[in-house]
């Protein structure tokens, strides 16, 4: 994975830099006009938003339970990565809904959730900072906890009657709005794989020189 | 072995209210904290001898989430202060037990300052609370069992962890938050002027699944998050 860091960063710095283009190609939205565009952006950071949420808890799993040391480096990431496409989708969700709905904000169950999400992901790097040794674990039981959220976030739009559209609307969407989504979701996928395993790299060099440091103290 | 389980949790349970009973350290500050809170939610609302229609749930629930945190995070600090816990843990008995002993003694705890509480907030915003004891007695006691649920796990593994005071909150909050929302909303259903009974049945169920959620993921990680 790590050699495709690079052709990852470099392309999908390139189709984001050329996604306004696309963007702009695309039909409008019959009720929505203009500001639906940035549905193009919101949808693709909030999947990547559940996914860290979804590799996190996995990988804490395997570090809580099967004493996977590494797992623990690529929960961290995805925790830290969470916290930022969180932030995407909590800023452009309010975006669309001003002009959508007439109001910023609602507590409806999706955008509670979501919220709620986030902090939890806000509460883990917390954790991790200024908790010092030891708190991997407990970051760990944090991020099983959080997972809980996925699929509550998911299916609320369709258990619920709520204002944010269903789950139903990306599936149908036309072609020639399809395309730019799916354009979008291929570059964040890409920046998303690429900062994952930078991070978690990272995370995995600093536990071992701090592994070599203690092993030089006790020769 | 669920007679083991119970039988280590009740000692654990009786160990920590036998501790509380001589010192009555935890239950006295934890009451006078829930008290002055919803005093100063009084001088900040009440105008001229009237509060707002549907305030009286959101204080109630509010006082007892602050008070609650305060108490779990005493009772480990105990632990802590004495090293007790290590001898909990190297005890030959189930882990999850223990934590069942935990949070059954903290639950008994937060009921008692909950039975002051209660008629406190009727007293200053007027909350008919006697209008259904028994749905309101649910709500408390399901909503309580959840919130400390999650916050016997977390001040447990924030025994060994730098600035736990400030980290206990911020871990649970947003992990409770759920909690919160079905107690007020469900507390709020039975106070306000025409009380909505399936409303407050509606809740009660939410609350009853969340903490079967989080006991089943609490009793599954505590084990491997108190492992050295």
């Amino acid at each position: 994975m790590r050699t495709l860091t690079t052709p990852f960063i470099v392309l999908s710095a390139g189709m984001l830099f050329v996604s306004p283009w696309i963007i702009n190609a695309a039909p409008y939205e019959s009720t929505m006009g203009l500001v639906q565009k940035v549905f193009y952006f919101h949808f693709p950071a909030a999947i990547m938003f559940l996914l860290a949420a979804l590799i996190c808890g996995v990988n804490s799993f395997r570090f809580l339970f099967f004493r996977k040391q590494s797992a623990d480096g690529w929960a961290l990431a995805a925790a830290e990565l969470g916290l930022l496409f969180g932030a995407l989708t909590l800023v452009t969700g309010p975006l669309w809904a001003r002009k959508a709905w007439g109001v910023w904000w609602v507590w409806d169950p999706r955008l509670t959730s979501s919220l709620l999400l986030w902090m939890i992901f806000g509460a883990y790097v917390l954790l991790r900072q200024y908790g010092g040794p030891g708190s991997e674990r407990l970051s760990a039981g944090m991020a099983l906890f959080g997972m809980l959220n996925v699929p509550f976030i998911y299916y609320s739009v369709n258990v619920w009657r709520t204002l944010h559209p269903q789950t139903s609307v990306v599936p149908t969407l036309p072609t020639d709005m399809g395309i730019p989504l799916w354009f979008c979701f291929a570059a964040f996928s890409m920046l998303f794989t690429a900062l994952l395993t930078l991070r978690a790299t990272l995370e995995h060099q600093r536990v071992r020189v701090e592994a070599l440091y203690l092993l030089e103290d006790e020769v | 072995m669920i007679g083991s389980f119970l039988r280590v949790a009740w000692h654990v349970m009786r160990k920590d209210l036998t501790v509380e009973v001589r010192s009555r350290e935890v239950l006295f500050t934890t009451l006078f904290f829930a008290v002055s809170v919803v005093l100063v939610f009084s001088f900040a609302i009440v105008r001229e001898g009237r509060a707002p229609d549907d305030v009286a749930a959101g204080i109630l629930w509010v006082a007892i989430s602050f008070a609650g945190t305060l108490a779990m995070g005493r009772t480990f600090e105990r632990e802590r202060y004495n090293d007790t816990l290590r001898a909990l843990i190297l005890a030959p008995a189930d882990r999850p037990a223990i934590y069942m002993g935990k949070l059954l003694g903290l639950l008994l705890l937060m009921l008692l300052v909950e039975a002051v509480l209660l008629p406190l907030v009727a007293l200053l915003f007027s909350a008919p609370i006697l209008a259904f004891p028994v749905h309101l007695t649910l709500l408390l006691t399901a909503g309580t069992f959840g919130f400390c649920a999650v916050g016997t796990l977390f001040a447990a593994m924030l025994v060994r962890v730098r600035s736990r005071d400030t980290l206990l909150p911020v871990l649970l909050y947003p992990i409770t938050i759920p909690v919160m929302i079905a107690g007020v909303r469900g507390t709020a259903a039975l106070f306000q002027a025409a009380p909505d009974e399936p409303m407050a049945r509606f809740w009660i169920g939410l609350l009853v699944f969340w903490d079967a959620v989080f006991v089943t993921l609490a009793l599954w990680t505590f084990e491997p998050v108190m492992t050295e």
